[in-house]
């Protein structure tokens, strides 16, 4: 503090990063309110157990539940997760130990570019070009191959049309591998070359040096980059408003229509000419933000977690 | 220093210049739909008479939302409000222009103006109780076209729109099944069928998917050149979507001053009247004299220089008789 009377400017300069910071503080915090205040007619219609458990949404008889909007938001996050996942850590571990260095650059600045595109592009692109082929091509294939299966069978049923949670789950893959690899891309980068040298030393090989000492070594920043991506898909909008039919079902099959919360609110806000349904579709976004919130609060934990176990 | 204040000055004087230029600005806002005709006419009426109109397509809701709470000088909705709605709300109401909603079909060897069907039919598709296009129904309707024996593919819109609201509006007034099963709104909840987002969604997927239904509005039917379907209206007679058809449909439509205009213009009597139409309406405050007078100016102008460029986006204009109606629901309010 003393130093702050000494110079004005310092003062000044402090306060105003710290207005700037409080301003995020309230601005969330305004949001929440704003978001209970005009839900508060649905809440108290429904209540928060029915709410949350009814599969009806029904704007004419004016009967609202959120569970296949959970149901839908849920199910399309960790089925683009299980997709991007994978191909992600792929692609960090080919940049950083396996790609020839002439590759690096333009796979970087590739994976860069992905993750800058606006996402109605992506929602255009999955209407128009991937819809088509996923029903006509992909789809097809994996109905024939999966026929008689118990389980998995039940899971490819259906006609398939394109407009599905399987199109609308590989839309948000693409959309959110550049963030998992990127952010696994750099923290593959930290871990120290005498350490991977050694290991080639001793004699091992490219696989198990990235199993055994890259990926015990990134897997907090691997774990960052997922919980990032994680976000992302629980509120993308417009990559899956165009593929996913806005139905209000419980889908049994990935070849089945749906609706995600956020899909929800992008299709029917503008059109919601009752003061109930509008209070719902409030609720419903009040709904995600806790979900949002504890998802990323449950993955902060665990990166302190981890963070603390790590650095003992 | 001094170019400084030479800057600063040249924006005040900018400011200046454009606050004049905003001195006759209109706000309004309200339904998507007729968006593109509104933007039109008022780019022209800016030409003209040097007042500028600004209108935000932000959704019927939200148009009845603004105009409620007076944030705009009009509100514009697709649907129309109700006498007791308007009454306690202080609005002014009336229609300005007509679209018409038409069922298209993608089925194997069907071509436009071919397929005829009927109120009971389009009825029964949409509530999955015909599955399929060679159903006894459609093939009375239909004895010299062969139908294929292909599942029917249903497609609604996925999105609140007035279209539906029209669309279902109709269901529901010529199908007592509908109106107790789904009933009718901006969006329902579909016995079956997948949704597309938007009218380009729904003509998307109809061209797609063989043996497939949808419903778009007019515009998009013949931009998309999607295959309409001949439906039976009131009067018994089996019409094509047209101009005239919809035009037919709004003169013999049932509008009157007393309750504001309010009607939904489906299974309208006229002898050749499209049954799938619906006007888009304005709503304007009671007690906003001095706006209220520079909107109906603006639609008084429109209707009388405005149809040509109202047809050339595939819009209906209002018929004659409607538009002295209107004008005379403006001078016993002091609109005009």
């Amino acid at each position: 503090m003393a130093i702050y009377r000494k110079n004005p400017f310092d003062l000044i300069f402090s306060s105003i990063t710290a207005l700037a910071s409080f301003l995020v503080v309230i601005f969330t915090i305004g949001i929440l309110y704003v978001l209970i205040s005009e839900s508060s007619l649905a809440i108290s219609k429904f209540g928060v157990i029915r709410f949350l458990s009814s599969t009806d949404w029904d704007p004419v008889k004016e009967s609202f539940g959120a569970l296949t909007n959970i149901y839908g938001t849920v199910v399309t996050t960790f089925l683009s997760l299980a997709i991007a996942i994978p191909v992600a850590v792929g692609v960090a571990i080919f940049v950083t130990e396996i790609s020839p260095n002439v590759l690096k650059g333009p796979i970087g600045i590739a994976i860069e570019l992905l993750a800058a595109i606006p996402s109605i592009i992506y929602g255009m692109w999955g209407l128009f070009t991937l819809s088509p082929i996923m029903s006509d091509h992909i789809e097809l294939f994996l109905k024939k191959i999966t026929a008689g299966i118990p389980l998995v069978g039940m899971l490819f049923s259906g006609t398939p049309m394109g407009i599905d949670l399987l199109t609308a789950s590989i839309i948000l893959s693409i959309m959110i591998i550049p963030f998992t690899a990127s952010i696994s891309r750099d923290s593959f980068n930290l871990t120290p070359a005498v350490v991977k040298e050694s290991a080639y030393a001793l004699g091992a090989t490219k696989w198990e040096v990235v199993k055994n000492v890259v990926m015990p070594y990134s897997k907090l920043g691997v774990f960052g980059g997922v919980v990032l991506s994680l976000g992302r898909a629980l509120g993308e909008t417009m990559a899956v408003a165009f593929v996913l039919g806005n139905n209000h079902k419980i889908a049994r099959s990935l070849l089945d229509a749906a609706a995600t919360i956020t899909v929800t609110l992008a299709n029917e806000f503008t059109e919601a000419d009752k003061d109930i349904y509008l209070s719902s579709l409030f609720y419903l976004a009040l709904v995600l933000f806790v979900m949002s919130f504890v998802t990323l609060a449950i993955a902060k934990l665990f990166l302190l977690k981890a963070e603390r176990k790590y650095s003992r | 220093m001094k170019t400084f204040m030479k800057l600063i000055s040249m924006i005040a004087l900018v400011l200046a210049f454009a606050h004049i230029g905003t001195a006759e600005t209109l706000n309004g806002a309200g339904a998507t739909f007729p968006y593109p005709v509104y933007s039109a006419w008022a780019y022209n009426y800016n030409d003209v008479t040097g007042v500028k109109l600004n209108y935000q397509s932000i959704g019927s809701g939200g148009g009845i939302r603004q105009i409620t709470e007076r944030t705009v000088d009009f509100g514009a909705s697709d649907a129309p409000l109700k006498a007791e709605q308007l009454q306690k709300d202080k609005l002014f109401q009336f229609p300005a222009v007509i679209g018409g909603v038409v069922p298209v079909v993608n089925v194997e060897g069907i071509k436009e103006d071919q397929l005829k069907i009927d109120s009971d039919v389009l009825c029964k598709i949409y509530l999955g109780e015909i599955k399929y296009w060679d159903d006894n129904k459609i093939k009375s309707l239909n004895p010299k076209l062969s139908l294929p024996h292909n599942e029917i593919t249903v497609v609604h819109r996925s999105d609140g729109s007035g279209t539906t609201a029209i669309f279902t509006t109709y269901l529901s007034g010529v199908c007592p099944a509908w109106k107790t099963k789904v009933g009718s709104g901006t969006s329902v909840s579909w016995p079956v069928g997948i949704g597309g987002k938007g009218n380009e969604g729904v003509a998307n997927y109809t061209q797609r998917t063989t043996s497939s239904i949808g419903y778009v509005e007019f515009a998009y039917a013949l931009q998309n050149k999607l295959a309409y379907v001949l439906l039976k209206n009131h009067a018994g007679n089996f019409v094509k979507p047209s101009f005239e058809s919809f035009a037919d449909a709004g003169a013999s439509g049932d509008f009157s001053p007393k309750n504001d205009f309010y009607l939904w213009l489906t299974n309208a009597p006229g002898k050749n009247a499209w049954p799938i139409a619906g006007a888009t309406f304005i709503l304007l405050a009671k007690e906003k004299a001095d706006s209220n007078k520079k909107v109906v100016k603006f639609y008084n102008w429109a209707f009388q220089n405005g149809d040509n460029k109202a047809k050339e986006l595939v819009y209906v204009p209002l018929p004659k008789s409607l538009k002295e109606k209107i004008r005379s629901y403006w001078k016993a309010n002091g609109l005009l």
